[in-house]
């Protein structure tokens, strides 16, 4: 699939990443403890990724719907 | 003599004191505390469409579309006497939404166009933040006049050393599909042919047929006991966050999804090419894995990019890859506007073909766009306001609004605006 080329580079960049973190202590975090910097998508997002998963095929992987629950697919 | 004498009873009475203390109760640093209420959350939202392709009238016709969405979330906080933290969290949803094509669910076009949804959730977790490990239950229900669902969780989840942290959760949606069909697909209720009496039917505006014996009383009517069919949802949800350095974090999550049972919708209709029409009919089992990535860094002490790939498969022959960027500029420390852009592209399933295009000996179909191929924009802009404390000095600490234009390249179009208001 052409898709996979892609996907798998990106996987090996998130590992590249996570294997050069550094120790960041408590007091140093204050721009990683930002509310705009939460690895999650916002609470008014909460209907835009319901209304993306009725209208698209995909779903999933992004704390939305992932199937059931309503009726729509 | 009499030093080393004093000196040694000094001693002896040194250590003989350091047993005298009482033995410390390793709880005794630990008072419970009652759960209190900790944060209520309200978002409303109104959403709006239109497009060409409905699938209620066989992928073409009206696709207007209204939902009006409350969602009430309330979550108590408290600590047992092992210092535990006890997380319990209350949640009320009410949608009501108008779809023009529902009309056409009759052939008159008689049929209702609005509707409502309820949905309960309960969910409750429990965190040793000592150790840094969760554990927790959730449960919920929807009920709509044609579906209704009920769920069940059990989420985990640790903090490694060095700023990672592991999330797991799986969970189960048992639900039932009322069979509402097209009213001219309805099968012809039975009679009793054999009562004496004189039989008269008629048709009611949203297409039932209703049959009366001479004396008036209902002998059969095709809405009666409409039947419903169950639809399975089982889901393995992983997922992994890791702070990189003072200004970046990554995570990278997955959903493993399996459905069972009727995973079509029996309203959708379906036309062939020899003009013959049928409800859709789609397999009914269905795996779906989907993998998403975000990075997160704050460049220089006013921007925050806030990026998103996800990559999706499933075995109904759908492949999409979805990417997103939103760039939060901070104004000040607590309000930020973030202007957002999200791309998405998928492959048609096999069991899609547009109105009258699908064959007479295909086993599946639908004329459902949702499962065309097609590629969509989502853009729009964001604000977060949260002052230190609260919005003029209210218990509402955090106010989002957020406004979205949605294209798709089948013609479909919608915006959505959206208010989250955060209370503590």
């Amino acid at each position: 699939m052409k898709s996979q080329p892609c996907f798998f580079l990106l996987a090996i960049l998130f590992v590249a990443s996570a294997s050069s973190c550094i120790q960041v202590k408590e007091y140093q975090k204050n721009k990683l403890n930002d509310a705009d910097m939460a690895l999650s998508s916002r609470k008014a997002e909460k209907n835009e990724l319901n209304f993306q998963s009725y209208r698209e095929g995909a779903s999933g992987a992004n704390g939305g719907k992932t199937g059931g629950g309503c009726g729509c697919n | 003599m009499k030093k080393i004498c004093l000196s040694v009873i000094g001693l002896y009475l040194t250590f003989l004191s350091s047993f005298a203390q009482t033995e410390t109760d390793s709880t005794s640093g630990y008072k419970s505390k009652p759960l209190k209420v900790d944060e209520i959350n309200l978002v409303e939202s109104y959403y709006k469409q239109d497009g060409n392709h409905s699938p209620v009238t066989g992928g073409i016709g009206t696709e207007k579309v209204t939902d009006l969405s409350n969602g009430l979330e309330v979550k108590w906080l408290g600590y047992d006497a092992s210092g535990n933290k006890h997380e319990l969290m209350l949640g009320m949803g009410i949608d009501h939404h108008s779809s023009a094509s529902s009309a056409f669910v009759s052939k008159t076009g008689a049929s209702k166009t609005d509707g409502n949804r309820i949905y309960p959730s309960i969910s409750w977790t429990k965190e040793n933040e000592a150790i840094g490990t969760q554990f927790g239950l959730g449960g919920y229900y929807s009920y709509e006049y044609n579906y209704q669902s009920i769920g069940m969780d059990m989420h985990m989840a640790a903090k490694t050393k060095n700023g990672g942290e592991f999330n797991a959760k799986v969970s189960g949606f048992f639900d039932k599909v009322k069979l509402i069909l097209p009213s001219e697909l309805i099968p012809a209720p039975v009679v009793n042919t054999n009562t004496p009496a004189t039989v008269t039917s008629y048709t009611t505006a949203s297409g039932r047929t209703v049959y009366l014996s001479s004396g008036g009383t209902v002998i059969a009517s095709s809405s009666n006991a409409i039947p419903s069919s169950p639809r399975n949802t089982f889901t393995a949800s992983l997922s992994f966050a890791q702070i990189i350095n003072k200004r970046m974090k990554v995570s990278i999550a997955t959903d493993l999804v399996a459905q069972h049972g009727y995973l079509g919708l029996p309203f959708h209709r379906v036309y062939f090419t020899d003009a013959s029409e049928k409800v859709e009919n789609l397999p009914d089992n269905r795996m779906k894995v989907p993998i998403g990535i975000r990075l997160n860094y704050f460049l220089g002490d006013n921007l925050i990019i806030r990026s998103y790939y996800r990559f999706y498969t499933d075995n109904w022959g759908i492949t999409a890859h979805t990417a997103s960027l939103e760039i939060p500029y901070k104004f000040t420390p607590f309000f930020s506007m973030s202007p957002f852009f999200r791309w998405y592209t998928q492959t048609a399933s096999p069991y899609f073909a547009a109105y009258g295009k699908h064959s007479t000996s295909d086993k599946y179909f639908t004329s459902n766009y949702s499962y065309s191929a097609f590629t969509s924009y989502f853009m729009g802009v964001g604000s977060h306001i949260a002052p230190p404390k609260g919005i003029f000095n209210t218990h509402l600490s955090t106010l989002e609004i957020r406004y979205g234009h949605y294209t798709q390249s089948t013609d479909l179009y919608s915006n959505v605006l959206s208010f989250a208001f955060t209370f503590k």
